[in-house]
């Protein structure tokens, strides 16, 4: 039984069919890289997944049981978290602070409750040393690396010990240094338990991290390979058209 | 050069070119590492009200020198006062702006609240029908802001631009251009409020004191206050966190309305009289205020004690020229002027911790 199943995903914004019957599945433990073109049909499908919209045919899965998602809020519930390509950040406030953003502890005293500060500064410490990155919860986000606000956004993820997480070209905006600090952290999701679907345009980082390669091309999935029985050459070849299928 | 300093002051002994630029990296990060961390005096001293309230010490160190009368308990409790009724209302402004939004209505927006209020309690009405009218005319108007700049995705300054012509019209229309000055039967009460004192500081103070207190801990210790300040950082990061942003935005404008609804209960009681002229041009002052105590119009900062420093700072200027003898005219010339010093300050900071 996969972690996400998806079967026969079709999505159409009036006659435009964004998505063509595309099946995909994910199994605990496993990062899959989804490569495409631009206007392939990486965003939709994330969007899917992520619960932004529901698909117009085909199901969703997880864990064998299957799942109708009609805002973010049930895809998150679902246990599947999202790292934006933007990363969805407020610059102005701490490390910690974002990675609570919207879901603060808090502690009660007489009548109020107040945030707890130093419960969230503790825990978000725990998940930026889990994932072996050396940022500090009480840091401005303003005053960080970009490999260290990716590993405030994933952090984030973890505060819901999500089953899948997905990430949208965490590697696109950074230095060399930092791309290899975002795809330790990926590696470090991969070890305990979690799937990782990673959309990028960047073939090694995909090489480097992902176990399979799905690659969709005009709404279809082209080609479902592991990383292994696949090169970059035969994978560009098919995001490009070169190549019809594999 | 550089390389061979750190490296000897960081790990003596270890010479090779490898291990040399990794050292220095490490230097780097340390470096940037130190400058980040500030706690205590050094964070306060990196904020904007430090330096306005420096400025304030400025001033009136130097114009008890100018002026005998400036030191006074007499003139003291008049600055403390006036400063008072804007630092109210910048309260609220503040909590606007670092959404990145600017109410421009408060000041028709207090001359409604007088009149509503003044009408109410010369119908014969007590002093709590009087306060709640008041402060519903307040929440109402915010309210339509809020929804129209919230739900409706109209500009900020275009709405709240529309609400202070609007909200100045229905004043005069509803008080019918006449001046109220009866104010029934729990007047002496309502004045006594407004206009008298409790152990030598004036009622508006302990008002202004209190809602500093109030608005400080909810900037630092409430979920509310907390999301305000992130929606002013990133709004669609904050949409994307789950946050509320359209009804946050709509309490927002209400919490300011209604700092300006119980600014003008207090102002009415103090001038003993309601006119619909009450409160024009205010919310240049309110902002300018606001502003100088650092907030920052493109959102995302706030302190709860910048709206009472920078109105203080505002009042103080006037009261200095005054004494100083400059004629009244040159008064707004120097409020402008230490607005756009405020500004230049806040640049020169942010480019200073970047």
């Amino acid at each position: 039984m996969s972690l996400l199943e998806l079967s026969n995903i079709t999505k159409s914004f009036g006659a435009i069919h964004a998505l063509n019957g595309v099946s995909l599945e994910i199994e605990a433990g496993e990062a899959v890289g989804l490569m495409g073109d631009n206007g392939a049909g990486k965003s939709t499908l994330m969007k899917i997944i992520a619960g932004n919209y529901p698909p117009t045919q085909g199901q969703i899965q997880i864990e064998g049981q299957i799942v109708e998602f009609s805002q973010p809020i049930d895809a998150r519930e679902a246990g599947i978290e999202i790292v934006y390509q933007d990363l969805a950040l407020c610059d102005n406030l701490t490390a910690g602070a974002n990675v609570y953003l919207g879901r603060e502890l808090k502690r009660k005293i007489g009548p109020f409750s107040m945030l707890d500060y130093p419960a969230m500064y503790k825990r978000a410490g725990e998940l930026f040393s889990s994932l072996k990155s050396e940022t500090r919860p009480r840091d401005l986000v303003r005053q960080m690396s970009g490999g260290q606000r990716q590993a405030v956004a994933i952090a984030r993820t973890q505060l819901s010990d999500p089953k899948l997480v997905l990430m949208d070209e965490p590697t696109a905006a950074i230095s060399v240094r930092q791309v290899a600090e975002v795809l330790a952290l990926i590696k470090r999701l991969k070890d305990t338990g979690h799937a990782v679907i990673l959309v990028s345009h960047r073939m090694p980082d995909v090489f480097e991290v992902c176990d399979r390669v799905a690659v969709l091309r005009r709404g279809s999935k082209v080609a479902d390979k592991c990383i292994d029985e696949t090169s970059p050459e035969e994978v560009t070849g098919l995001i490009i058209g070169a190549i019809e299928a594999a | 050069m550089t390389d061979q300093t750190t490296d000897q002051h960081n790990r003596p002994g270890q010479g090779t070119a490898g291990s040399t630029s990794n050292v220095d990296h490490a230097t780097i990060d340390e470096s940037i590492t130190e400058r980040q961390e500030v706690s205590g005096f050094a964070a306060v001293m990196r904020t904007q009200p430090f330096w306005v309230f420096m400025a304030i010490i400025a001033i009136g160190i130097v114009m008890t020198f100018v002026s005998d009368a400036f030191m006074t308990e007499r003139n003291m409790f008049n600055i403390t006062r006036n400063f008072a009724f804007f630092g109210i209302m910048a309260l609220g402004m503040s909590a606007v702006i670092c959404t990145a939004g600017i109410d421009l209505s408060v000041g028709s927006l207090l001359g409604l609240c007088a009149i509503t209020l003044g009408l109410t309690m010369q119908a014969g009405f007590g002093i709590g029908a009087g306060f709640i009218v008041c402060m519903l005319t307040a929440a109402v108007i915010g309210a339509i802001n809020g929804i129209l700049i919230a739900y409706l995705r109209m500009a900020p300054f275009v709405v709240t631009l529309g609400m202070l012509a609007m909200a100045r019209s229905i004043a005069m229309v509803l008080s019918d251009n006449k001046m109220i000055y009866d104010f029934g039967p729990d007047m002496d009460l309502f004045e006594w409020i407004g206009g008298e004192s409790m152990l030598g500081v004036p009622n508006v103070v302990w008002l202004l004191i209190f809602l500093t207190a109030v608005f400080w801990w909810v900037w630092r210790y409430s979920t509310w206050g907390r999301w305000v300040i992130a929606i002013g950082g990133n709004a669609q990061a904050a949409k994307l966190a789950g946050i509320p942003v359209e009804r946050m935005i709509v309490s927002v404008y209400m919490v300011c309305s209604m700092c300006t609804g119980l600014a003008a209960f207090m102002f009415i009681g103090y001038i003993g009289s309601a006119t619909n002229g009450v409160g024009v041009t205010y919310e240049l002052n309110v902002i300018a205020a606001t502003v100088i105590g650092g907030a920052n119009l493109m959102g995302g900062v706030v302190y709860a004690l910048g709206a009472p420093i920078g109105a203080a700072l505002v009042e103080l200027i006037r009261n200095s020229l005054l004494l100083a003898g400059i004629p009244a005219l040159w008064q707004q010339f120097f409020v402008g002027l230490f607005l756009i010093l405020a500004v230049l300050l806040e640049q020169i900071r942010n480019r200073g911790g970047k």
